[in-house]
Order: structure tokens, then C-alpha cells, then sequence
């Protein structure tokens, strides 16, 4: 339902991904991960053209996201996201974060927006939350709201980028727990994050990224316990082990990183939150 | 000196010797001010001559037929030049700010150039533009609906507009872009976007600056003086200054400026308590 063919995209003279081909099946949940700057944010955001590929084609549910002539607001109604930083609409309540999309794009009368809204939140246990706004929220509900919001828009595929990366360590079980029960009612998802657990326990596949390629793929035992590549094994094991880690072992993503910063293109650096499991 | 060597001066004392600790210093500078203000003020009240400040600025027989006018009338206008070109100015610069934030290039430098000389005349200079040059250069503007209101809400509004347009855009732009690819990712157009979550945000953050920009064109509207206004359209400035002239005694001045302060204080308190929420907000 996502095929990705020989996706490019540059910023300026920064080439984040050098050539993506994937494909994610109906009801398959995918977990990119890799270090920061790999450009797993930047293919996410491909996904849904909230970032225009420079070279290749992206296709959802047969329709070519990179063709110019598509309407994009109507295809990017079936893929919902969740972001980093929640961007939940601050100057509304938690209800009509969730209803206005509904009301302005999809045109569902007020009373039947609100009603989906109930629903969506009562899934992700919000039900007492509803006339709060934002502000008064914690991180781990802000982010429920907002997966809440992509809900009630009834999308057929959910792309998550780092959408525990911004919590509280104590917080983000309860973002998870959603995710995972997403994944089990069947939900087409795909997931950029650091939770190795989550990977591990809930994706069909794992992805590996690093310097704007897929260096590993396969399924989530393989590539996390049993990994073929070299660079994935540091990466995991600085990522799974964070006090065993060598000072200067990832020289060249150092480097990357410290020039990469004065670009906009730069994702901002992830707390890397490994959840134990040895 | 370099070969001498001084005793460090022991923690907490200053060096230099003065004796003093800074605890008595900052007293002693304290006392100084509070003797220089109450000299100031002693020195100022007795040079006054009293007499002639009281005849000719605080003398209430000069203020006689302006009652109940001055607030009936002249204030009531003012109020009505200030909201009439607050609203153009709202809207222009509304609209104005979003062209300046147009992904097609035109739009971009109209939004400019149109701040840019707005912004660089002198609002008197574009009052008396609008009220004289323009009804001889389009003889269907001579007699404006509205009359003489029209005129002050134009040429007033379009320097508004100019100064609200800035503040507009920096609210805008002061949105996080993550609302906008939200907004997106929902299927929302850019525009849809715009209208629903970022431009209701935006005014959000812009409320005090556009309140205080309220004030400056409340007093601005004294320019409406130059263009010459019948009775029923005499607004403060105006007025105080002919009964001025008419009583030769300045009390009238004194009174239309306490008129304006009904309205500019209470504004001004307003902005400050909106900045105070903002803060607390954040």
C-alpha cells in the first residue's frame, strides 16, 4: 500500500536520502530507526509530500503522492501523522483539536464531528481530557490527543516520527501502549523511533537507516537481535548499552552531525531512551 | 609596585579604603536622590508664578459652553475618526501582511513598497493628500460617502495599516511551522490552514502591540485638526484649540487633553494586563 522507488531528497547542497526503495503492506507495521541525520524524519515526511522528494516516486494506495497534478490535501487525508513535538492546536480545546479537521476538510456536521471525537478519544483514554486544552495537558497526553486527531480522520496509514522522543521517561508507555494496540487492530503504521523494545515487540519489519540509505532491513528479530551489518551492530549496541559505549567509535557521525547542525534540514537531536531489555 | 606587595583585602570588604561598606554606599547614594528630588520639586514650585499658571491653564470660566460638547461631541468623534481607521487598518494590514508572506512574488513587493511608503510619510502629509489631493485628482472622491469620516478612516487607516501589517506578519511568522504541517498532514489546504489554526494564533500573540497601536491612532486622530471640520465633526484637538483662541486662555487645551487621557489611561492599563497574561502563558 506504500511503495517507494529510488526516493532523493536534497536541502540545498545536503543530500539526506540517496536513493529509498520500500514497500510497506496492508496492515504491516514498519519501524525505521537509526541514528539522527540518517534521514529516516525526512523519508517519513516523504510519505505524505509535507517534504517534496527531489528524484523518485511515492505511491499510497495507488496514488502518486509525487505526481504534480494529484490532489495532495485529498491523498494526505488517509495517511495520518504524529509528530515529535505533538503540534496539537494550542488555541483549542482538546475536542476540537480533534473535530475541526473533520468539520473543515471532511465536512461532518458539528454534532457527528464531536461524536467521532468522543470515540477516538475515549480510545486513547482521553474521555476526561476533552474540554482541556493543550496547555494543561502532560506530554504523554498531548501526544494521545494528537494520534486522536490523525484517528478521526479515519486514515488507512499512520506515520509516527519519534512520537515518544519528546516525553517524560515515565510517559512513554502510555504512548506506546496506544501504538501497540493500534498495530493489533490491523492499522498500516510507519514508525521512526529509538524505543528497541517497541521495534522489537511490535514491528513486522525494521528498517536501518544511515547516511540517507537503507543499510539493513528485515524482520524485527533479525535485524535488532541478530543483526548482519556492521554499522547496525554499533548502532545497537551503543543504543541498547549506552554506558558500554567507546568514545570516538562513530567518529565520522560526530563529524556529520557538528556540520550537519548548521543546516535547516537537521532533525533536532533525540533523547535516545532506551527501554531496558538486555 | 611590582615589587610591593598588598595585602589582599579580606573577602566581603571592598578594596580602595574608603571605610565604607557597600551596604553604607548604596544608603548614602540612596539619601542623595531622594535630597536632589525634593529639591527639584521645592525649587520648581516656588519659581512658578501661580497666578498666571492658574488664569491661563486652570482657569474654569475659560472652559464655559464647552461643557457638555468637549465629551458629547468632540469626544464622541474622536472615538468615531479612531474606530473608523482602526478597522481599515486592521483589515488593509491584515491583508497586507499575507501578501507579504505570498508565495507569488507581486504580491510580495507590493506588500513592501505599500508598507514601506506608508510607513516612511508623515500620517499629517497622507491625511491632507487624502482630504485635498485626492478628491481634485478623482472628482468621484470629492463627496465621499461618509464624508469627511471616510477621508480621516482612509488616510489614517492606510498608516495604520502599514505599522498593523508588520506586527501581523511577525505573529504569523511567530506560529510554529509545526501548526502548519499539522494542519497539512489533516488534509487541510494551505489556505484552510491559515483561516482555521494559524492566523487565529497569530492575532492571539499580536492583541497588545495591536491595542497599543489603538492608542497611538487615538491620538493621532488629532491631525483630523488640519482639514477642517464642521461643528457636529470637531473632535478634541480641535476643539480645545478654538476655545483656546476664542477665550485667549489655554484651559480649554488642558481640558481636551485630560479627555483624551479618559481613554488612552484605561488603554494603556488594558495593554499592559494583556502582555501580563501573555507572559503567564507562555
Amino acid at each position: 500500500m506504500v511503495e517507494i522507488r529510488d526516493l532523493h531528497k536534497s536541502f540545498g547542497q545536503l543530500e539526506v536520502l540517496k536513493g529509498i526503495d520500500f514497500t510497506v503492506d496492508r496492515g504491516q507495521v514498519i519501524c525505521v530507526i537509526g541514528p539522527s541525520g540518517s534521514g529516516k524524519s525526512t523519508l517519513l515526511r516523504c510519505v505524505n509530500t509535507l517534504e517534496t522528494p527531489t528524484r523518485g516516486t511515492v505511491v499510497v494506495e495507488g496514488i502518486e503522492l509525487t505526481d504534480p497534478d494529484v490532489d495532495i490535501n485529498a491523498a494526505r487525508r488517509r495517511v495520518g501523522m504524529v509528530f515529535q513535538q505533538f503540534n496539537l492546536f494550542p488555541h483549542l480545546c482538546v475536542l476540537d483539536n480533534v473535530a475541526i479537521a473533520q468539520r473543515r476538510v471532511l465536512k461532518r456536521s458539528k454534532a457527528e464531528a464531536e461524536k467521532i471525537a468522543q470515540a477516538n478519544l475515549e480510545r486513547v483514554g482521553l474521555s476526561d481530557k476533552v474540554r482541556s486544552y493543550p496547555a494543561q495537558l502532560s506530554g504523554g497526553q498531548q501526544q494521545r490527543a494528537a494520534i486522536a486527531r490523525a484517528l478521526a480522520m479515519e486514515p488507512t496509514l499512520m506515520l509516527f516520527d519519534e512520537p515518544t522522543s519528546a516525553l517524560d521517561p515515565e510517559l512513554v508507555g502510555d504512548v506506546l501502549s496506544v501504538m501497540r494496540q493500534l498495530a493489533d487492530e490491523g492499522m498500516t503504521m510507519l514508525v521512526v523511533t529509538h524505543e528497541m523494545a517497541f521495534a522489537r515487540d511490535v514491528a513486522d519489519r525494521v528498517v536501518f537507516m544511515d547516511q540517507g540509505v537503507i543499510v539493513e532491513e528485515g524482520p524485527a528479530e533479525q535485524v535488532i537481535g541478530d543483526p548482519q551489518e556492521e554499522r547496525t551492530r554499533v548502532f545497537l549496541r551503543r543504543v541498547l548499552d549506552p554506558t558500554h559505549a567507546q568514545v570516538g567509535e562513530v567518529a565520522d557521525l560526530e563529524e556529520r552531525q557538528a556540520g550537519a547542525r548548521k543546516s535547516p534540514a537537521d532533525e533536532p537531536p533525540p533523547p535516545v531512551t532506551p527501554t531496558g531489555f538486555n | 609596585m611590582a615589587t610591593t606587595t598588598h595585602e589582599p583585602a579580606p573577602a566581603g570588604k571592598s578594596p580602595g579604603g574608603s571605610g565604607l561598606s557597600p551596604r553604607q554606599r548604596q544608603r548614602i547614594s540612596r539619601a542623595a536622590q531622594y535630597v536632589l528630588f525634593v529639591v527639584v520639586v521645592v525649587v520648581a514650585i516656588s519659581a512658578a508664578d501661580w497666578g498666571r499658571i492658574h488664569e491661563y491653564l486652570l482657569d474654569t470660566k475659560a472652559l464655559d459652553g464647552m461643557f457638555p460638547d468637549l465629551l458629547t461631541v468632540a469626544l464622541k468623534n474622536t472615538v468615531l475618526y479612531t474606530a473608523a481607521a482602526y478597522v481599515v487598518g486592521f483589515v488593509l494590514g491584515l491583508i497586507i501582511a499575507l501578501m507579504r508572506l505570498s508565495s507569488v512574488a507581486p504580491y510580495r513587493w507590493f506588500g513592501l513598497v505599500f508598507i514601506e511608503i506608508f510607513r516612511g510619510l508623515p500620517a499629517l502629509l497622507i491625511l491632507i493628500l487624502v482630504a485635498f489631493g485626492l478628491p481634485i485628482a478623482f472628482p468621484a472622491f470629492s463627496n465621499p460617502p461618509g464624508g469627511v469620516y471616510t477621508q480621516v478612516a482612509i488616510g489614517l487607516g492606510l498608516v495604520a495599516a502599514a505599522y498593523m501589517a508588520e506586527t501581523i506578519r511577525a505573529g504569523i511568522q511567530a506560529v510554529p511551522k509545526g501548526q502548519m504541517e499539522a494542519a497539512r498532514s489533516l488534509g487541510m489546504s494551505h489556505t484552510r490552514a491559515m483561516v482555521s489554526i494559524i492566523i487565529p494564533q497569530a492575532l492571539r500573540v499580536v492583541v497588545p502591540p495591536l491595542t497599543n497601536e489603538l492608542v497611538l491612532l487615538f491620538k493621532d486622530s488629532s491631525l483630523v485638526f488640519v482639514i477642517g471640520v464642521s461643528a457636529t465633526q470637531i473632535e478634541l484637538t480641535k476643539m480645545g484649540e478654538s476655545f483656546a483662541t476664542q477665550k485667549a486662555d489655554s484651559t480649554p487645551i488642558v481640558a481636551a487633553g485630560l479627555a483624551y487621557l479618559i481613554i488612552t489611561i484605561p488603554l494603556g492599563y488594558l495593554v499592559r494586563r494583556l502582555e501580563a497574561r501573555q507572559v503567564k502563558a507562555r
